[in-house]
């Protein structure tokens, strides 16, 4: 048995010397398809246990039902033009993103009490690879949200643009937005390391995080002070993007691809201080 | 050769020194026990030595690379199994092992073959596609080394593998370890409280006390060394720690191995 050992303990150097070769391709390579398995390991999971993304689900519906439905009768919220209904769907959907993916951290601390972080710390696995593939794990759970958000506003007459590259569109958002917001909840676990303290902090962010933003009425009806806080919020630029996305021909305040470049950038800073925060979980 | 050398190596944490000044090393092939009480500083050794911790003051070089400039190389040729349970229970046995042959580079090719190989060296064949929640805590921690050895790491550290088993999934546990040596020729490094398992398994051992090294050597000699007539492991551990196995710890420690061995038991 041993000779075999020793005989594919070579071919994994060689491969290694491959990857050398290969040089700073194969190293990028290596580095997406591991932030990759992490995702991966997100939809496995989901596939195994589907019911929480059901229970998850409430909440959005009771918002585009109920709140939604309510508030389209009072006519006094501008919304270029489009039933309030429609206004909020997108916003409905950012808010589904933030929810799902600020709690994120929860599964951070809960994966540092088991020894999972210091497993994939002592891993040869880069550690903003660690930190990204998280972000995008909770990108993968906050699609399924869309899914679900984008059938039940269809059945109740939103007019949603249905064409090929809008929804290519949504999706990245909703990806970036849910790592965006993830990324944030992983650095703040990271810093407070407890559970107890970890649900304080996501109450006390997730709320103003959601009024001050545009998802549910525009910026322009705030306070100045509001509106300053809001400009630098990244739902903001979230709800924007999805909302030029989602409804046909709606003027965004910004255009798309500054609200892309916007929460890309936010999430390369977020990953960057993640990663260098995570290994202290395994301290 | 000596897979492991350390030297001063040193971790404080604020007013406590957790381990003090360790120089000591490993040759390749062996399988050295790390004892002593809690809070001897033995965790906190195989975490520096993880490169999870970087250390206060001192070297250590772990398969030919230091484990503060080099920690990436490091990474690549050790495996690790935490004290903690780090198994996942929301994926089967196939997909825990997946995860870990894709991050530590296994060859495409390769995967299938060398999981399958990890659970029928592990004795796992069987549980492959079973939910890791449905697994007992003996298949638990046999999962977790199979994680470890998935990539053939140079070295296996393994934190207090054994704790929370039964007697039988322990020696399970044992006779596996043992057989990785000599199949895989893999050096391993592990933590325990069974003085008994460490003095029929291990090649040598080292007691830590208060960060120090108390005795290092093969336990047949450190039996020997204390001058009592049929010394047992027992009598070597008491003698050197000069206290007891309760005396140390505190409630932190405590929660979490008690939570543990809840979980894996």
């Amino acid at each position: 048995m041993k000779p075999q050992g020793q005989g594919e303990r070579d071919t994994g150097s060689g491969s290694a010397l491959l990857d050398r070769r290969g040089g700073s391709v194969g190293a990028i390579v290596g580095y997406i398809s591991k932030t990759l398995t992490l995702a991966d390991l997100e939809v496995r999971k989901l596939k195994h246990d589907p019911t929480e993304l059901v229970t998850r689900a409430v909440q959005p519906v009771l918002w585009l039902l109920v709140f939604g439905v309510v508030f389209t009768n009072v006519k006094g919220i501008p919304t270029n033009g489009y039933p309030y209904i429609d206004y909020i769907a997108p916003g409905i959907l950012g808010q589904s993103v933030l929810f799902i993916a600020i709690f994120y951290g929860i599964a951070v601390v809960w994966e540092r009490d088991l020894g999972v972080v210091h497993k994939f710390l002592a891993s040869p696995t880069p550690r903003s690879a660690l930190v990204l593939g998280k972000a995008l794990s909770a990108g993968v759970r906050a699609l399924t949200q869309a899914v679900i958000i984008y059938i039940l506003a269809i059945a109740i007459g939103v007019r949603l643009s249905l064409n090929v590259l809008p929804i290519g569109g949504v999706i990245l958002f909703v990806f970036l937005g849910a790592a965006v917001f993830a990324t944030l909840s992983l650095i703040i676990a990271c810093l407070v390391r407890t559970r107890e303290r970890f649900m304080g902090i996501g109450q006390l962010l997730t709320m103003p995080l959601f009024f001050a933003s545009s998802a549910i009425y525009p910026i322009s009806l705030m306070p100045s002070w509001l509106q300053t806080v809001a400009k630098g919020n990244p739902l903001t630029y979230e709800v924007d993007g999805l909302r030029g996305l989602m409804l046909p021909g709606y003027p965004t305040s910004h255009p798309i691809v500054l609200d892309l470049g916007a929460l890309a950038v936010m999430l390369l800073v977020l990953v960057l201080i993640g990663a260098k925060l995570y290994p202290r979980l395994a301290r | 050769m000596q897979i492991i050398r350390t030297e001063g190596l040193t971790k404080r944490f604020g007013g406590l020194t957790a381990v003090d000044n360790l120089t000591i090393s490993i040759e390749e092939g062996e399988l050295f026990g790390l004892l002593g009480p809690n809070g001897a500083g033995k965790t906190t050794t195989i975490k520096m030595l993880t490169t999870l911790l970087p250390p206060t003051s001192g070297h250590a070089q772990v398969a030919g690379f230091d484990i503060a400039a080099r920690a990436a190389e490091v990474r690549r040729r050790i495996g690790y199994v935490p004290q903690l349970l780090s198994a996942d229970g929301s994926l089967t046995g196939y997909e825990n092992l997946l995860v870990f042959a894709r991050l530590y580079d296994v060859p495409r090719a390769e995967r299938k073959s060398r999981i399958a190989e990890s659970l029928e060296f592990m004795g796992l064949s069987d549980a492959s596609d079973v939910m890791v929640r449905n697994y007992s805590g003996g298949m638990i921690r046999r999962l977790e080394i199979a994680q470890g050895m998935l990539h053939r790491p140079e070295v296996l550290f393994l934190d207090e593998p054994t704790l929370g088993l039964d007697p039988i999934a322990r020696k399970a546990v044992w006779d596996h370890l043992t057989s990785l040596r000599v199949d895989y020729h893999t050096t391993i490094v592990l933590t325990t409280h069974y003085m008994y398992e460490a003095d029929s398994l291990c090649d040598r051992v080292a007691i830590m006390d208060l960060g120090k090294v108390a005795a290092i050597g093969v336990p047949a000699d450190l039996k020997k060394s204390i001058g009592t007539e049929n010394a047992t492991m027992d009598d070597v551990f008491v003698h050197y720690t000069g206290g007891t196995l309760e005396s140390r710890g505190g409630y932190r420690e405590t929660s979490r191995t008690r939570r543990t061995g809840h979980r894996v038991g």
